[in-house]
């Protein structure tokens, strides 16, 4: 029963104002820019290490970085043109990654080492998603291959397919099925047969019933595959939320989702597997959705990967006003980026632009103990206790209140009614959990 | 161009504290209007007077020690008009004064303002109200009963005095408010469209409200007394919508809400059966008040995945 549930986690999260103001908006390709800025960190772990030089030319598919270590992802031009620079530049995350600069020749000549990889069994498939590049599209950036490659692979029997999209304003994914609804269902049939898992369950927040309907139409007859209605609430397309809902269990803290059975993937990198192993043109194009009351004419665009902010919104029709806050991302978990020259990478999946009162946040007031942080959390962490033992810097206390378990969805900021930057505080403990255990 | 940087998530809700403290003062409109037809106009001037009082407290008090102003919250307003429906209409209006004063300055900001009191203040005030000027705190005014009898004491002071079983108040009489008892705690229905309201714009959670009453009713029955009585009379009502549910001072998670509610009950009706006091609503949510630090500490959540700590072997340390 829903009480004895709530009785032990209330997580209710947050109601967010959905926003999908582009979700009928068709993908518009956008033309190749003059100059492309492709980093060598788009994804979590080690940067690729660069094999290109100033001068080179390259091609659509060449290798400009290849994965460095075991937790790594190759990287490849998105464009043809010439190399005009290698340097190091800065990113949303505030990390500095080697860059390579390209002036393109807008030919996009494709590389001779395009092809179509052979599949022929588990480790041929594996070794195919590697060589695309290919990460978590949604946002985290995990290398695909890595994520296939779980040491415990016979115990895996559920892969979700993350088709949630609970972040406001971003329409991305929702186009993906509707403009690609094939290829998602194609390869989640390649990663259920390689990885030999028994079900596959495609997660869907009810606000997209269109996408619903398509993918309910798509599975019918496909054994073992199940399309789940997901309530639209968020942060339903957090992992371990969407692994709860659909199979009922609990990652353990500072597990993985292969700890319970369960791969989850995006559903636009499903999509793009599908894509690959049919063509072998790696992962050089995103689909972006571009919104925001400071932005002329919002849409989904497909850009290359190393274009920069600045020529998308100028693609979309250019700033509406002078804008005050640019996001990568969705306003939930987005960054705030410092400049609109930051290039767009593989795991970026909206560019929101606003103007000064969409920028500008409420005042913070003092906290009145309401305890709707707690009640939101979708993790069942306690935020006001946790800022407490934070500000009386109680390292055991803020420890056992599992101050490690948060994941940055926000919204205990979100829901707060004294306007109090809670998942902020939130990283802080995280921060000074880190710090203490050393 | 100039861009904000700031920390995620770049979107907040609608509700503020401002707009939480509202919602209180609107559903505790009914019982205001109540108050008046029931004890005539000097009620709600009492009313105004102690959230004027209240205000100019803590503006004041903000003012001399240099602090942050947070009137704008409105906080404020709600002490003073619950702490004006724990008085008598006839209160005198220096006494309500000292008790915002009390409830403001010493319950409130001397223990670091909105979200540090660890008592309710406007019950705070009212036990020192009632202890300092107990014969004001009592000197009730008496509608005419729609029974023609004209009562002279409460409904829970009848009981107590053994005189329940000629019931000096029909049941209607207490659903509508038409007894004698302080300002705010006669009028049941008043009290029920409040907190309805509350329901309806998720201020606060039912499970306070409904696990106090309940805990009142089934004690009620197992001491062999009138369960509707119990609930309909006295300041229960009052004290289990607006007072026990103040953010504050009650309970964080679903579980501790329910043991705070149930408490409350037990505690209400000890005081109420065995007690020498006639009302036990008070005492009850200020010795609940106190115990919620420990109450949130003990019926924490279980987080997502939450492992639990490996216990050190035995004899691994020194």
């Amino acid at each position: 029963m829903a009480v004895f549930k709530k009785l032990v986690r209330s997580a209710s999260g947050a109601h967010v104002p959905h926003n999908k103001n582009t979700e009928n908006f068709e993908t518009v390709k956008m033309p190749v820019p003059a100059r492309v800025h492709i980093a060598m960190s788009q994804h979590i772990g080690a940067p690729a290490k660069v094999v290109v030089k100033k001068g080179d030319e390259v091609k659509v598919g060449t290798i400009l970085g290849e994965a460095n270590g075991n937790i790594s992802a190759c990287i490849h031009s998105s464009v043809s043109g010439t190399v005009f620079a290698v340097e190091e530049t800065l990113f949303p995350n505030g990390q500095k990654a080697q860059t390579v600069v390209i002036d393109t020749d807008g030919q996009q000549t494709v590389c001779d080492c395009v092809k179509a990889p052979e599949v022929t069994d588990y480790a041929s498939f594996v070794e195919a998603v590697k060589a695309s590049g290919l990460v978590g599209l949604g946002g985290a950036g995990f290398p695909t291959n890595v994520k296939l490659a779980p040491q415990n692979l016979k115990e895996i029997d559920t892969l979700i397919i993350n088709a949630a999209e609970c972040e406001p304003y971003i329409t991305a994914d929702f186009r993906e099925i509707m403009e690609n609804g094939e290829d998602v269902v194609e390869g989640a049939k390649l990663v259920k047969k390689y990885l030999n898992i028994a079900k596959v369950v495609i997660g869907i927040e009810k606000n997209k019933p269109a996408a619903i309907a398509k993918m309910k139409e798509l599975c019918k007859g496909l054994e073992g595959f199940t399309v789940l209605e997901l309530p639209s609430v968020y942060p339903q397309g957090a992992e371990k939320v969407i692994i709860e809902s659909a199979t009922g269990r609990e990652v353990p803290e500072g597990a993985l989702p292969s700890a319970v059975g369960c791969i989850v993937m995006n559903v636009a990198s499903t999509g793009f597997v599908a894509r690959y192993i049919k063509t072998g043109m790696p992962l050089t194009t995103k689909r972006i959705t571009v919104d925001g009351d400071a932005v002329n004419q919002p849409k989904n665009v497909e850009v290359v990967i190393g274009t920069t902010i600045k020529d998308v919104i100028e693609f979309c029709g250019g700033y509406k006003a002078e804008p005050s806050k640019i996001i990568v991302g969705g306003p939930m978990m987005g960054t705030a980026v410092i400049s609109d020259e930051m290039p767009i990478i593989k795991q970026n999946n909206a560019i929101l632009a606003f103007g000064k009162e969409a920028s500008t946040l409420p005042a913070v007031n003092p906290c009145i103990r309401c305890g709707r942080c707690i009640d939101a959390c979708p993790m069942g962490l306690a935020p006001v206790e946790i800022a407490l033992a934070l500000a009386s810097k109680e390292a055991d206390e803020v420890k056992s209140l599992s101050a490690n378990l948060c994941m940055d969805c926000g919204c205990c900021s979100f829901v707060c009614p004294a306007k109090r930057p809670v998942s902020q505080t939130m990283k802080e403990a995280k921060d000074f959990l880190r710090k203490a255990a050393k | 161009m100039k861009l904000t940087v700031s920390s995620a998530p770049h979107i907040t809700s609608k509700d503020s504290s401002r707009s939480i403290m509202l919602d209180v003062i609107i559903a505790m409109i009914p019982a205001i209007i109540a108050s008046g037809i029931i004890f005539g106009p000097r009620a709600v001037i009492l009313t105004a007077v102690t959230a004027a009082a209240c205000v100019g407290f803590e503006f004041l008090y903000q003012k001399i020690m240099k602090l942050p102003c947070t009137v704008g919250d409105l906080s404020a307003v709600v002490t003073g008009i619950l702490l004006a429906f724990n008085m008598p209409s006839t209160m005198p209006f220096w006494m309500a004064i000292v008790g915002s004063f009390f409830a403001i300055v010493v319950a409130k900001q001397l223990f670091g303002g909105i979200g540090y009191n660890f008592v309710n203040p406007a019950i705070a005030a009212r036990i020192i109200l009632a202890t300092s000027f107990a014969s004001q705190m009592t000197n009730f005014v008496f509608p005419k009963s729609s029974s023609d009898v004209i009562a002279s004491v409460t409904p829970l002071a009848a009981n107590a005095a053994g005189s329940f079983a000629n019931k000096p108040y029909p049941y209607m009489d207490m659903f509508l408010g038409t007894t004698g008892g302080v300002l705010g705690e006669t009028s049941a229905v008043a009290l029920l469209i409040g907190f309805a309201y509350l329901l309806v714009k998720k201020v606060i959670s039912p499970a306070i409200p409904l696990t106090y009453i309940g805990t009142v009713a089934v004690f009620a029955l197992a001491f062999g007394q009138d369960p509707l009585f119990h609930i309909l009379s006295g300041g229960l009502l009052l004290g289990a919508i607006f007072m026990a549910t103040d953010y504050v001072t009650s309970p964080y998670t679903l579980k501790g809400k329910i043991i705070f509610g149930f408490c409350l009950g037990l505690i209400t009706m000890v005081i109420r059966v065995f007690g020498t006091m006639t009302e036990g609503v008070s005492y009850a949510i200020i010795i609940m008040n106190l115990l919620v630090p420990y109450i949130n500490k003990l019926t924490r959540q279980r987080p997502l995945g939450f492992v639990k700590a490996q216990k050190q072997p035995e004899g691994g340390k020194k």
